[in-house]
């Protein structure tokens, strides 16, 4: 249990990059990227947990009780947001990319020239 | 609450691999859409509240829904191929 | 290389990447046990110096103010990269009616899909100005009550059908709103520096610690912010839509 989100946050890499070298289609490769960013989640939470402390909302608990970090999760707030339009913009690539050259396989665009 | 935590990481290992392993990126979205649901639910779990009302609105929803989009018009796009 | 050589070198590289993370994590406390002085600070310091109770808010939008403007700005910039790459170029016609597959009915939108949508678009909006409205006192903020809003343009273009959506959120308007969510963080960041301090100072008076109106500037870049995700999200649907109108019609 000490080292366990540790495990997941790397096992989540790793799943997410074989998703991304062994796929054949270029939506599934997007999302396997979004897989990747996933796995730094996990990791960020793992690393500001404190056990036994409270969320870092001083509304309802005096100031001075213990809580998690509330730096890191600010890191991931931002991020979580900002990933989906970055998808977007990536599934808007993917569309391009489709209309130009009829298929989204990457193994088929590699043998497009031009 | 420990084993809840063990519990919950297990989970998402789990359905992290099932996003990669579905290989139709229909059933993917909706595959990605439950993913989504169980990281928010596990940054309720870790004492994360602000980062779990982000992740549940946008991962749950805003994107399979683009993923269905984007799906939707390259289907469209390969039928005018075809023609 | 084939497809298959391709994946034995990558379960190779893998087990060595593995191995560096296994390496790095040595060095980690084990979970659980946090070493961060920085984390402490921020959590006494929140409410009796900057009288905001949410302590994720204040370093988002307080203390490392800086560094979500960045962040905000990547996501206009995408959302902008989205709207270039999906207009219509000239050679392409305006949509073209010859474009439905023979013989595949397609439903119309049920009546219970349109009242429960209809129904629920003002709950919605409401309770997504409440969670912009409320983020320093409770969870919540710009970002994800700007989502929960663009949700309810959603839940718009489900209940009516395309032409009607986009009358009511007119792509225009839109594109201004979110320059004016984009700009407002810019002007009260300069605003701060018009008043004699630094770039994105907290100069206001503080306010009443659980209030609506407590932690100075921090009010003002909730409501920019949540005004540009809402917009931008909504763009984003709208020019993702804008292709697929004969679709929903037929």
């Amino acid at each position: 249990m000490n080292y366990l989100p540790y495990a997941v946050a790397a096992w989540l890499f790793l799943v997410g990059l074989y998703g991304v070298i062994s796929s054949r289609n270029l939506v599934h490769l997007i999302i396997c990227v979004g897989v990747i960013q996933s796995s730094s989640y996990v990791l960020l939470l793992a690393i500001g947990y404190r056990t036994g402390a409270t969320a870092p909302i001083f509304v309802d608990v005096p100031v001075g009780t213990p809580a998690v970090d509330a730096v890191v999760q600010a890191l991931m707030l931002t991020d979580v947001v900002v990933e989906v339009t970055v998808v977007a913009l990536l599934l808007a690539l993917a569309i391009q990319v489709h209309k130009r050259h009829g298929t989204l396989n990457p193994d088929e665009l590699r043998k497009l020239k031009g | 609450m420990i084993a809840l935590q063990a519990f919950i990481l297990l989970f998402v290992a789990a359905a992290g691999t099932a996003v990669v392993f579905t290989r139709d990126p229909t059933s993917q979205a909706i595959v990605v859409s439950f993913y989504g649901l169980l990281l928010g639910i596990m940054f309720f779990v870790f004492q994360a509240p602000d980062v779990a009302l982000s992740q549940i609105v946008v991962g749950a929803i805003a994107l399979p829904l683009m993923i269905m989009l984007a799906l939707a018009r390259v289907r469209k796009q390969s039928r005018k191929h075809q023609r | 290389m084939t497809r298959r050589i391709r994946q034995k070198f990558f379960l190779f590289s893998a087990a060595a990447l593995a191995l560096c993370f296994v390496w790095g994590y040595r060095d980690l406390p084990p979970f659980g046990q946090v070493t961060s002085i920085y984390a402490d600070k921020v959590n006494a310091i929140t409410v009796p110096q900057r009288h905001i109770t949410d302590a994720v808010t204040a370093v988002n939008f307080d203390i490392r103010g800086f560094d979500t403007l960045g962040e905000e700005f990547i996501l206009f910039t995408s959302v902008m990269g989205v709207v270039l790459l999906m207009r219509r170029t000239k050679d392409e016609p305006a949509g073209d009616h010859e474009d439905k597959v023979q013989g595949r009915n397609v439903p119309p939108v049920s009546d219970a899909v349109r009242v429960t949508t209809l129904l629920l678009i003002a709950p919605t909006i409401l309770f997504g100005w409440y969670i912009v409205a409320h983020g320093q006192v409770t969870p919540g903020g710009g970002f994800q009550g700007g989502v929960i809003l663009s949700s309810a343009a959603l839940l718009l273009y489900l209940c009516g059908t395309y032409p009607k959506f986009r009358g009511a959120a007119a792509p225009r308007l839109i594109e201004i709103a979110e320059a004016v969510g984009a700009a407002g963080y810019i002007i009260v960041g300069g605003a701060c520096v018009a008043l004699g301090g630094m770039f994105l100072e907290n100069l206001l008076p503080l306010g009443k610690t659980g209030t609506l109106t407590s932690g100075g500037t921090v009010p003002f870049i909730n409501l920019a912010v949540g005004l540009e995700v809402s917009a931008g999200f909504v763009l984003i649907l709208l020019v993702y839509l804008e292709e697929l109108m004969e679709e929903k019609e037929s």
